[in-house]
């Protein structure tokens, strides 16, 4: 119950906060919180990426091994793409098998990654209708403190982006090479608090909102993927406006995950 | 979408700006909207849209199963979206899969956006949607479906919730994607609207838009949701209709 208690009593600071344009850890309504991206974190991934969006942190790891294509995909790699929501991350995960917050970061995340044609999954292709690649992409949600879809987006195009496919090892190729990396999808998230549209939520930002919605946008000006979540609404001005934002949002994010370096 | 599928696309629009089953870019596919098509449920509609078929029921306001999903303050909504297996081309096994449980949610939130919750402290209210056929738009159909059993069943609310897809297929925005579109469309983007506010509390996309293309998509869905809120509005009063003329309906 005090839990209870305590949530309320954030939600109406949260909210009365808002009201005067301003943040709990006073940002502005269109500022990230300090980024930082450390790629080649866990060495026994052929591509992984610890990524830190203020305390929020993810860790994705990408696994390529040789399978088989689906029946209706002869010609092309197979992409997987999963988001565990650790009970080690934040007092509100259980244990078990995944909850609809997971799938759906799962889901809104691997939206943008296929939509936005991230990697060429027909050069993931070994023998057509025989033998091609399993691209994994696994992200473990290690620190929840808000905004888990931009972070784990992120965190999976710079260990997509530093991925080498183990082409030796398998006896598939003579060498290893790198994953080729043809579009660098950006996920935005918003969320209204009374009539502010803010950027990047906290914990207690989101859980606050009144409707959150992520776009996610590619370098050559397309929008790939949206999703709106949580209880609330948004009018098709605001939308055309957060797409505005997640635009120039999405160029400085997209050079850093390129780049890796701060 | 589909790119990396080795079929040959379909012409999808005419060069006389017609799409393959001859609508407008405009124009929704034909649909029916029966109130309470059901006998066990509190409140249920069934909607026939293009050649989707889905079916509708609220149950509640009632206990919280499991119990600890309860709130004080207000009532759960416990959605469930749900694909029968020989709703589409290929069996699909039975069972909410990811898409199946993504969607439960969106919808939820949705319908919670609308709901007056408050009003029902410590209970559930259960909305089951379930698709017979499908042919793409099948959460924009399960929304309008709820929608129409939640007021069926008497639940207090902001507003109805019409809700439609909105693509582009052969480069142009069109409105309601039936399958071919949308299998080979290049994209898709489905939202729900709260009629008497112009808001939306649904709203997926997945494609390739750019900034001009998807304000136009906005304004399209807008329209074409107030089409599909009539139809609904429709629909309820033929189920309440009093007089000589009244539907025979359950």
């Amino acid at each position: 119950m005090s839990e209870e208690i305590d949530a309320e009593i954030r939600t109406t600071h949260v909210l009365d906060l808002a009201a005067e344009g301003k943040r709990l850890d006073g940002r502005g309504p269109d500022e990230y919180r300090k980024i930082t991206i450390e790629p080649g974190f866990v060495t026994t991934a052929d591509g992984s990426a610890l990524v830190r969006i203020g305390d929020t942190a993810v860790v994705a790891g990408i696994k390529l091994e040789p399978g088989k294509p689906f029946a209706d995909t002869p010609n092309a790699g197979v992409l997987t793409t999963n988001a565990e929501l650790i009970p080690l991350s934040s007092p509100t995960f259980e244990p078990g098998p995944p909850q609809p917050g997971a799938i759906e970061v799962s889901r809104v995340v691997d939206r943008a990654i296929r939509a936005a044609e991230t990697i060429d999954l027909t050069r993931l292709c070994v023998t057509p209708g025989e033998k091609s690649w399993v691209c994994y992409v696994d992200m473990h949600v290690i620190d929840h403190s808000g905004n888990l879809i931009d972070t784990s987006l992120l965190a999976a195009l710079s260990a997509l982006t530093h991925a080498i496919v183990p082409a030796k090892r398998f006896e598939i190729a003579d060498a290893d090479y790198p994953l080729d990396i043809q579009h660098y999808p950006i996920e935005c998230t918003f969320v209204r608090l009374g009539d502010a549209i803010v950027v990047d939520p906290t914990f207690d930002e989101e859980r606050s909102a009144q409707g959150r919605l992520t776009v996610a946008t590619d370098e050559a000006g397309h929008v790939v993927a949206m999703q709106k979540g949580l209880i609330g609404a948004f009018s098709p001005d605001d939308v055309k406006d957060t797409v505005r934002r997640a635009f120039r949002h999405g160029d400085e994010l997209r050079a850093r995950a390129r780049g890796g370096a701060p | 979408m589909g790119s990396v599928g080795a079929k040959e696309v379909p012409v999808l629009l005419s060069p006389e700006g017609l799409r393959i089953d001859g609508r407008k870019l405009d124009e929704l596919r034909p649909l029916s909207i029966r109130a309470g098509a059901l006998h066990q449920a509190d409140g249920s509609a069934a909607v026939e849209w293009g050649a989707n078929k889905v079916l509708a029921a609220v149950y509640g306001p009632r206990e919280v199963h499991p119990r600890h999903l309860q709130q004080n303050h207000k009532a759960v909504i416990q959605c469930r979206y749900n694909m029968a297996a020989f709703s589409v081309d290929e069996r699909k096994r039975p069972g909410l899969d990811r898409r199946s449980q993504e969607i439960s949610k969106v919808i939820g939130e949705a319908f919670e956006s609308v709901v007056f919750v408050e009003e029902y402290p410590r209970t559930s209210i259960d909305i089951y949607i379930e698709v017979l056929q499908a042919n793409a738009g099948t959460r924009c159909a399960g929304v309008v479906a709820a929608s129409v059993a939640l007021a069926d069943a008497g639940i207090p609310m902001a507003d109805l919730l019409p809700a439609v897809a909105v693509g582009k297929v052969g480069g142009a925005i069109a409105l309601d994607l039936k399958k071919e579109e949308d299998n080979f469309g290049e994209a898709d983007l489905p939202m729900a609207l709260v009629p008497q506010s112009g808001r939306l509390v649904l709203l997926q996309m997945e494609g390739h838009l750019t900034e001009p293309e998807l304000a136009q998509a906005l304004d399209l869905g807008v329209k074409g949701c107030r089409e599909i809120y009539e139809q609904m509005k429709r629909a309820l009063r033929e189920r309440y209709a009093v007089g000589p003329t009244a539907g025979a309906s359950s």
